[in-house]
């Protein structure tokens, strides 16, 4: 998953940190492994616009356009990834927007091609280490920026 | 790919109210650079219409909320808010988390920018202005900016307003603290948040004692207590808001600060441009060759200092040490 090369270009060409959007979709108080995922992508030098708990498509969307977010990661931990990941995956698109999505949490690991081909850009399981999570978000915002 | 709109493009989208244009382009001029002064110089053209109100206070007194409770108090069709937060010194990463307080009470309507303070030396004063032009372009009013505050440059942002609103909380010290901070200088408005709590009463009157000593010209801060998690209040502090608002235009004072503020705003981008070059200079060759001497004890570090002044300057050599 890391790509050192188009990391180093991306933290080159720019001076401008990494815009990560973070929050939990509809009804999900599990908001501890995502708060920890905050401080590891602050720590790696990103700005993380914070939701938190029980956003909605719309909501994720209006707070990516406004914030002109680079990536959004959404925590799910309670089994509904499967529900709510497309309908993420959708309003991004039906807003026109070129935002990758991210999903952590419990994932099964048979649900995660299932992600994939839905057009979810990654996804991170509870094994995942901080330089796991550091690293595809920013190779997914790099590749963001080079198809731009 | 399609070409990316141009600024004026963007510009025209964002006063239609598209939310995509609107945050590209304050993306644009937090980068600084010359696409930021391109946006800069167009935003400023068209910008001077909004209200501007800056929310001060310690962290965890209610800002977030109160503010986003007074975006949607205000009745305005498109009322903004700034919310800053500072950036990791170590890392430069940021936790901006004022939205989480904020869009539970705006509904819709309010456009929300989170900002970092990234670390530049003095950027935060460039920033702002900036992105607070450009909303204000864009047709959002009011706009709302809100800093932590504590020190001088966030206090100063938050005051750099048309109405500067300072929030404590019970408990939060006497009126002594507030000296200390800076805060009671700027204040337009105080407000006393989680008002339900026991004190509320002892933190107004300590308020009232220090402005019982004197206030600047003629117009005495008011004191608005509040429960902004309830909603409690904030009917009344918008009003005192516009009560301040007509009380600027009346005196003259809106012209007279807004005329200071831009004096400061260029003051500020000549410091930083200055600190820019300076850093330039440290890191350049006859830099590093000066700061070697300095080391090895052959010039002191005030001969050093004038030898890359002149450097920068050889026109007009900097006088005395």
């Amino acid at each position: 998953m890391s790509d050192s090369s188009s990391r180093d270009s991306l933290l080159s060409d720019t001076d401008t940190p990494i815009r990560v959007v973070l929050a939990k979709l509809g009804l999900d108080g599990h908001d501890r492994g995502l708060k920890v995922v905050a401080r590891t992508l602050r720590d790696a030098g990103m700005e993380v616009i914070y939701l938190g708990l029980r956003q909605t498509t719309d909501s994720i969307v209006a707070a990516c356009e406004q914030e002109d977010a680079d990536v959004i990661g959404l925590s799910m931990h309670n089994a509904g990834h499967l529900t709510l990941a497309p309908r993420m995956v959708q309003a991004v698109n039906d807003a026109g927007l070129d935002v990758p999505v991210v999903i952590g949490g419990i994932v099964p690991a048979e649900d995660v091609p299932i992600l994939i081909d839905i057009g979810v850009a990654a996804v991170l399981g509870p094994g995942a280490s901080a330089e796991e999570v550091v690293s595809a978000v920013r190779s997914v915002a790099s590749r963001q920026a080079a198809a731009q | 790919m399609v070409n990316p709109p141009s600024i004026d493009e963007l510009f025209d989208s964002a006063s239609g109210g598209d939310r995509r244009a609107l945050g590209k382009l304050l993306t644009m001029v937090e980068q600084r650079g010359d696409a930021a002064a391109a946006v800069s110089e167009q935003a400023h053209r068209s910008a001077g219409r909004a209200k501007v109100v800056g929310v001060t206070g310690a962290p965890g007194a209610g800002k977030s909320t109160i503010t986003g409770r007074l975006a949607a108090t205000s009745g305005a069709a498109r009322p903004a808010i700034l919310a800053i937060d500072p950036s990791s010194p170590l890392t430069g990463g940021a936790i901006l988390g004022d939205r989480i307080r904020m869009d539970n009470h705006v509904s819709s309507g309010a456009f929300i920018r989170s900002m970092a303070t990234r670390g530049h030396p003095g950027g935060l004063a460039v920033a702002v202005p900036d992105a607070v032009r450009v909303l204000d372009a864009a047709g959002c009013d009011p706009i709302f900016v809100e800093t932590v505050g504590v020190g001088q440059v966030e206090v100063s942002i938050a005051a750099a307003a048309d109405t500067t609103v300072v929030v404590v909380t019970p408990g939060w010290g006497d009126a002594v603290q507030a000296n200390k901070a800076g805060l009671l200088e700027v204040a337009d408005i105080f407000v006393v948040n989680k008002a339900d709590r026991p004190d509320a009463r002892g933190a107004r009157r300590d308020l009232e004692l220090m402005l019982d000593l004197g206030h600047r010209g003629d117009w005495r801060a008011p004191i608005v207590l509040t429960t902004a998690i309830e909603g409690t209040g904030i009917d009344e502090l918008w009003t005192e808001i516009e009560r301040h608002t007509a009380h600027l235009h009346e005196s003259g004072d809106l012209n007279r600060r807004r005329c200071r503020r831009r004096r400061d705003e260029v003051t500020d981008r000549i410091e930083v441009g200055l600190r820019d070059q300076v850093q330039r200079i440290i890191s350049s060759e006859s830099g590093e060759a000066a700061l070697g001497r300095v080391d090895q004890h052959e010039i002191s570090p005030a001969t050093a200092a004038k030898l890359l002044l002149d450097a920068l300057n050889p026109n007009n050599p900097c006088e005395g040490t």
